[in-house]
């Protein structure tokens, strides 16, 4: 799936949705109201603004559910989904605490919208473990303590997994690799830590 | 009662202490314990829940039927409601609740004025657009000195400047005595600024009631507290309501009682039969959930040549908002002659400050710090060896030695001495808390049949290992590993346990912990004896076996002699636990910090933080280095990035989220070598002290004396940011450049 896609940003989505108005010289309101009344296009799909259908992959298992377009990844998990690993703490793409994969890539599901993954894979960080046994990275947070609190945890661990995938763990890559993942507590040095020892 | 000996102090420094031993009590533990669980670095319990997403938040609820709930919000400090229109939102299929606060005024940005309940969250989000607000806005004041001003708008009352009990301390006269008497008397205003919490986790709660039984799952740091509130609030007993928090996701002091949401949500839930979800969103978290106060602290201090501290006088100034408590721990720590503060709150058209890791304590000791650097330039001493002088603490005394050791504090260069424009510099300053062991928690523990062992308290962990502590000590007493013991925490029907506030948390729940394991144990021996036929005072415990003179036998086989299907004993802490004579009267902790600084820039880079910080006897070092770490951390974004930004005009908060409101990232973290000093001090059974705040106290003092010694000029306001970096070296440039030129004058007309 193409990156261009995942890089919209529901910011992007609203201004888009406000130039095409404009531009249509329909009124917002009319068109929240009226699906008849919006124009279409050959070959563009009209989603919404109702509940409309979505699959993709997640944690490997295949899943279709409804959501209306405005809902995001985040709350398409952690609601209809039932998972909460997954944290909303800004809503807005700062913290972090929402991170996820998409076909591979970490991703803050509160600013994806829940429409934009229809046909990809989403990993959470249930996903990540497998049965009993800790990726690498958890286990490694768990013996260094890499948490206080805990409520950054699942997206620094997601963050985390991608960098020690990557080989990404001296100093500066983790800096800069975990510069999207916001910490309270000040976990950090155990985090930096327990990536070191989950590369080894 | 029985005598002991116990060997009290530190290494290197200890003595030893005769001790009534009250029966029924464990005798407590000192320098010659030789623990086996207690004390040693285990990961903690719930980290395996915490790392796969499994730990369930008070925001991860999702109860069957949950509808989910919102407030509107004033976007203006000061106003009047003319007219507040909720028709519209109702009508939207899916609104189920709803409130309206028509208050004559809001009195700052982000108080309510109406709140919902809808079907969803989206449904929510569209009826809180619907509802209609026309606001007459009224002059407000937001900034603390321009409350201060004579005709500045009232906020409460006929006075905004008030004075609090307690905030007058000290003697003026015998200040000025030690002023005159003085080499050296220095005046300065040291400011800092307004700090939120930032919890990574939001206020709020879910509510749920079954017939008049309320079960609250609610992200607090003090469950039995905001049961109370709760039950005030809605006018039933606390008996009737079950607050539950098995995880949450930070507090710092801001998540104490119900807040006005939490009662919303109670009665929303309530009213339509159905659980009631309100978490704040971040907005609202910066703006109505509490804040550490500004200050802006006049400050003379006079020394002696020699370095002899002399007097110390503070007059502070503080907004709260529209709270109380902006008072500074300024003068504090060192041995002046003689001190004297005079300190106000000044109301402001603000949200209301609570209480922050340390409340007084970071920005107190950033201007006292300053100021005890400053007398050391003046007179030319060491800051380190003024310090030492004047500090009464024993344990600190110690632990400059081994901060300074670890920094290498003997590269410290005179200030302003480093060429090029990347500058280092070396700063130190000292933490003080109080012991804080407070009587009245209960711990229950049960030993099975079965040979379970169950520990519960209706306490919360914040997020400081509180549930592996108990652990520890429990597994301690009663000679198992650490996975033979199940605690339960975090719901109020189980026993009694304080708020966290004030580090009370592991030094007041261990002894009662403890106690409460020993006489399971006593029990449990005892039936051993009897279904052994010998003494009980023969038999041990110890590595999860009973070990008698002539046999042992498995933990698990002893508890399968027991008569009853389970023994418990539920132990409340108090005086045969926590009262004995203590080592020292406070908790002691100092810091030493290396930063380097681009004078061209402005930037700040915190290199390195050595934190010596006394624990009492050191619960678990892997735990007691996450708290250090965390409290230097939070204590570097107070000293280089936070401040909430309200806007003079306006009154709204220009950077109420997470991108604009700069906390401490990854990128920031520098290296720190946090270093656990155990003390035996005795007061209690277990020596534990309290851990969660005094690390974060003398982190941006000693970061702001660093950076003045790296640039050879002094910030005196937080946060240090680069225009005021920029700043100080332009003024400090100007001052030599105007006295070199006096000397020029003076050179020349010698020669003439
Ligand atoms: S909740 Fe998604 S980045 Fe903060
Ligand atoms: S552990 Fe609390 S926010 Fe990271």
């Amino acid at each position: 799936m193409s990156e261009e896609r995942l890089r919209v940003s529901r910011r992007e989505v609203l201004k888009g949705a406000a130039g095409a108005a404009a531009w249509l010289g329909v009124p917002a309101a009319a068109r929240a109201e009226g699906e008849e009344r919006a124009p279409s296009w050959p070959g563009i799909r009209r989603l919404g603004p109702g509940p409309t259908p979505l699959s993709f992959r997640l944690n490997g298992e295949a899943v279709t559910i409804e959501v209306t377009p405005r809902t995001t990844l985040l709350d398409a998990l952690r609601g209809p989904l039932g998972l909460t690993g997954a944290k909303r703490a800004c809503d807005r793409g700062a913290c972090g605490a929402c991170t996820v994969w998409i076909d591979g890539r970490t991703a803050n599901a509160c600013t994806v919208l829940a429409l934009d993954v229809d046909g990809l894979a989403v990993t959470t960080v249930e996903g990540l473990s497998s049965g009993n046994a800790l990726h690498p990275v958890q286990e490694a947070f768990v013996a260094q303590d890499a948490l206080m609190c805990g409520f950054c945890t699942p997206g620094m661990v997601m963050s985390c997994a991608k960098l020690v995938e990557r080989g990404a763990v001296d100093e500066e890559s983790l800096r800069e690799g975990l510069s999207g993942n916001l910490c309270r507590c000040g976990a950090y040095p155990h985090i930096f830590r327990a990536c070191q020892e989950a590369q080894r | 009662m029985s005598q002991r000996t116990l060997e009290l102090g530190f290494s290197g420094h200890s003595e030893e202490r005769r001790v009534e031993v009250p029966p029924d009590a464990p005798p407590p533990w000192d320098l010659r314990s030789d623990l086996k669980v207690a004390g040693k670095p285990h990961p903690r319990l719930e980290a395996r829940l915490k790392v796969t997403g499994a730990a369930r938040y008070t925001a991860d609820q999702r109860l069957p039927g949950m509808i989910f709930a919102g407030a509107v919000r004033s976007p203006h400090a000061h106003a009047r409601v003319r007219r507040l229109d909720l028709s519209r939102a109702k009508k939207l299929p899916g609104v189920l609740y709803s409130e309206a606060y028509p208050q004559r005024e809001v009195r700052y940005a982000g108080q309510a004025v109406a709140a919902l309940a809808a079907e969803s969250e989206q449904v929510l989000d569209d009826a809180l657009a619907l509802v209609e607000v026309d606001y007459e806005v009224l002059p407000h004041v937001v900034r603390t000195e321009d409350a201060l001003a004579e005709d500045a708008p009232a906020v409460a009352g006929r006075r905004n400047v008030r004075q609090g009990r307690g905030m007058r301390r000290g003697s003026l006269r015998r200040v000025e005595e030690a002023h005159a008497r003085a080499d050296v008397v220095l005046t300065r205003e040291y400011r800092t600024q307004v700090q939120t919490h930032t919890c990574l986790e939001p206020h709020g709660s879910v509510a749920r009631w079954e017939g008049d039984r309320l079960t609250v799952w609610a992200s607090t740091q003090a469950t039995f507290a905001f049961r109370q509130t709760l039950a005030r609030a809605l006018g039933i007993s606390a008996a009737q309501v079950e607050v539950i928090t098995e995880h949450m996701g930070g507090g710092f002091g801001s998540k104490f009682g119900a807040d006005a949401w939490d009662v919303f949500a109670a009665r929303a839930a309530r009213a339509t039969g159905r659980p009631c979800f309100f978490m704040l969103d971040r907005r609202a978290e910066h703006l109505v959930a509490g804040n550490r106060p500004d200050s802006i602290q006049r400050c003379t201090f006079s020394v002696r040549r020699d370095g002899k501290l002399l007097g110390a006088q503070v007059t502070s100034h503080g907004t709260a908002g529209l709270g109380r408590g902006a008072g500074v721990l300024n003068p504090a720590i060192y041995a002046f002659e003689a001190t004297y503060s005079d300190q106000y709150d000044v109301l402001t058209h603000a949200g209301s400050a609570r209480a922050f890791r340390a409340p007084r304590h970071p920005q107190g000791v950033f201007a006292l710090e300053g100021m005890l650097d400053e007398l050391a330039e003046a007179i030319g001493m060491d800051p380190l060896e003024l310090r030492r002088k004047n500090d009464p603490h024993p344990v600190r005394q110690a632990q400059y030695d081994v901060g300074a050791e670890a920094i290498g504090w003997s590269r410290r260069k005179p200030s302003g001495s480093s060429p090029g424009p990347l500058k280092r510099g070396l700063g130190v300053a000292a933490a003080r808390w109080a012991h804080n062991a407070r009587p009245g928690t209960a711990v229950r523990c049960r030993i099975g049949r079965d040979g379970s062992v169950l520990v519960a308290n209706g306490s919360q962990d914040i997020g400081t290992g509180t549930r592996t502590i108990l652990a520890q000590i429990v597994a301690e007493e009663l000679g198992l590993p650490l996975a033979a013991v199940e605690v339960r925490l975090g719901r109020t029907r189980d026993p009694y346990g304080h708020g966290s506030g004030g580090s009370v948390t592991a030094p007041s729940i261990a002894p009662p912990a403890r106690r409460a394991a020993y006489a399971c144990r006593q029990r449990l021996l005892a039936a051993v004896a009897a279904a052994l036929g010998c003494e009980a005072e023969s038999l041990s415990l110890r590595e999860g076996r009973v070990h008698g003179a002539e046999r042992e036998l498995s933990f698990a086989a002893a508890c399968g002699l027991l008569p009853t299907e389970s023994i418990e004993a539920t132990a409340t802490g108090g005086p045969e636990d926590m009262s004995y004579p203590s080592f020292t009267r406070e908790v002691a902790g100092v810091q030493f910090a290396e930063v380097e600084v681009d004078a061209e820039l402005g930037t700040v880079r915190v290199v390195k933080v050595v934190a010596v910080q006394d624990c009492g006897l050191v619960a678990n070092p892997l735990l007691a280095r996450s708290q250090i770490n965390g409290g230097v951390l939070q204590g570097i974004s107070y000293a280089l990035h936070e401040e909430r930004i309200l806007d003079a005009r306006t009154g709204d908060m220009l950077n109420a989220n997470l991108l604009d409101y700069k906390i401490l990232g990854a990128r920031e973290v520098p290296e720190i070598v946090a270093i656990p000093f155990s003390v035996a001090n005795g007061r209690t059974s277990t020596g534990m002290s309290s851990l969660g705040e005094p690390p974060t106290v003398p982190t941006a003092g000693a970061v702001a004396n660093a950076v003045a010694n790296a640039i050879g000029a002094r910030v005196r306001s937080l946060p240090i940011t680069p225009e005021k970096v920029l700043a100080a070296i332009a003024e400090a440039e100007r001052t030599r450049r105007a006295s070199d030129g006096e000397k020029k004058k003076k050179k020349k007309k010698r020669i003439f």
